[in-house]
């Protein structure tokens, strides 16, 4: 089988795989990282989103040797150093962004890919760059919510329930 | 899926080569073929990677003033690097899909697949863009051939689409809100010799160029110019996010958005 070898979370991995494999599968199955959640599966819900060089990628829908070479953050690499949460995860906490959980990895990593791009984002455009990233639990608000706040914004008057 | 190769090729001609195995197929940033792998719908025996092929990646202006995107440039990348240069372009790209979908997806991917309701197509038959290939030049006019087809060979990849740049252009895009595709997308373009305008997600041919409005903008560029026109919903796309004649109206409607945005 191929063997396939990338920085995941800073750490230098490899592992054997077949041409089919997923990344998600790779970092699921192969890595045991399962903080990466697959939800549909079908490149619709965003759950399983990483970044890949720095940019979000479906790793459902990303061969994982074609991310031979690459740098992978998953939401593994999203606490501090010391294991304490990040602002962004912080926020969500703080604003009851996560009920089940099930879409919150994503959700973080979309987040922190659009706060790395646009660091003092609006309301719409948080919602619009969240398009692909899809909650059955929460009604989305409090999400919205929480990356406004981690983006240091005062939230009180935002997304009112 | 079912098991197959992978190859990562560095250079257009090792990925020619390999493209010449039976049964390869060039993988793009998989964004339409990984889904229909998963659903068993191609069993290629062997996947070669385009996207690392430095060659083929990136945005500039040509020697002949248009703008060269290579053809395994994602979404993204246009949308920042064409801004300047093609902006109606670069908004184009940045209105596909959502962002993870940007990362990956490919300007070829997108032209070689040939959705009836992606939205590249419209940019490239309404600019008169070349779609250049490892052995051939093709011209947008010649280049679509209906739903999910094209003028490529097996084995023949997009290495490169070449813009000319109008004076004036927009695209107006209706979402269907689930897919994020268009449920109907007009692009207008307006040059010195005259106005393209190519309509996406209406019709069962795929992308077409509407002439009557090309004739009316031609000589009056204005949202007016287009009022009194219409579309037959013959030959509409009917579903269940629209009927061929909601599409047909559409047409009519999102052109006179283009128009307004452009003018
Ligand atoms: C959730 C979601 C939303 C989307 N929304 C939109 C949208 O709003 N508008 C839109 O236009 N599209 C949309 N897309 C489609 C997206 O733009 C895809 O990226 C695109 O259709 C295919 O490009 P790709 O690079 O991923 O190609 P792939 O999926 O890798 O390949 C598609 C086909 O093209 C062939 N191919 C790939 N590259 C080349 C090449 N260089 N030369 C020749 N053949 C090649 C492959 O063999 C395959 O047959 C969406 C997709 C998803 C998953
Ligand atoms: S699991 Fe990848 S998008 Fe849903
Ligand atoms: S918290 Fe349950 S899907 Fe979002």
């Amino acid at each position: 089988m191929p063997k396939v070898s990338m920085k995941v979370n800073g750490k230098a991995v490899s592992g054997e795989v077949e041409g089919r494999t997923l990344l998600a599968q790779f970092l699921r199955e192969g890595l045991r990282l399962t903080g990466t959640h697959i939800g549909c599966d079908t490149s619709q819900c965003g759950a399983c989103v990483v970044h890949m060089n720095g940019v979000p990628v479906k790793s459902c829908a990303v061969f994982a040797l074609d991310a031979e070479g690459a740098e992978i953050r998953t939401i593994e690499g999203m606490a501090n150093a010391d294991g304490s949460l990040s602002v962004i995860q912080q926020a969500f906490q703080d604003h009851h962004a996560l009920q089940c959980g099930f879409c919150t990895p994503g959700m973080v990593m979309s987040a922190a890919a659009l706060l790395a791009e646009n660091p003092r984002p609006t309301e719409a455009e948080v919602r619009k760059y969240l398009e692909g990233n899809i909650c059955r639990c929460t009604g989305c608000h409090n999400i919205v919510k929480a990356v406004l706040a981690a983006s240091g914004q005062d939230v009180a008057a935002i997304a009112a329930e | 899926m079912y098991a197959f190769d992978f190859e990562r090729p560095t250079t257009i001609a090792d990925a020619v080569k390999a493209l010449a195995a039976a049964d390869a197929q060039a993988l793009g940033g998989g964004q339409t073929l990984i889904p229909t792998l998963k659903q068993r719908l191609a069993q290629p025996s062997k996947l070669v990677s385009l996207t690392h092929i430095a060659e083929m990646r990136g945005v500039c202006r040509a020697d002949d003033g248009s703008v060269a995107i290579g053809g395994a440039t994602p979404h993204a990348v246009v949308a920042k690097e064409a801004a300047s240069l093609y902006p109606a372009l670069a908004k184009l790209a940045g209105q596909i899909g959502d962002p993870a979908v940007r990362s990956r997806g490919t300007i070829g991917g997108s032209l070689a697949n040939n959705d009836p309701s992606a939205c590249y197509p419209a940019a490239v038959l309404a600019s008169g863009a070349t779609i250049v290939t490892n052995s051939r030049r093709i011209a947008a006019d010649d280049f679509f051939r209906g739903m999910f087809a094209t003028a490529l060979n097996p084995g023949e990849i997009i290495v490169e689409v070449r813009f000319p740049v109008p004076e004036k252009a927009a695209y107006a895009k209706f979402p269907q809100p689930a897919s994020r595709f268009a449920l109907t997308g007009v692009f207008v373009a307006k040059f010195a010799s005259g106005v393209r305008v190519a309509v996406t997600g209406a019709s069962e041919g795929g992308v077409f160029r509407w002439k009557e409005a090309e004739q009316a903008l031609s000589s009056n560029f204005s949202a007016e110019a287009v009022r009194g026109l219409s579309v037959s919903p013959a030959g509409m796309i009917g579903d269940l996010h629209g009927t061929p004649e909601y599409r047909a109206h559409l047409v009519r409607v999102m052109t006179a958005r283009a128009v307004q945005a452009a003018a």
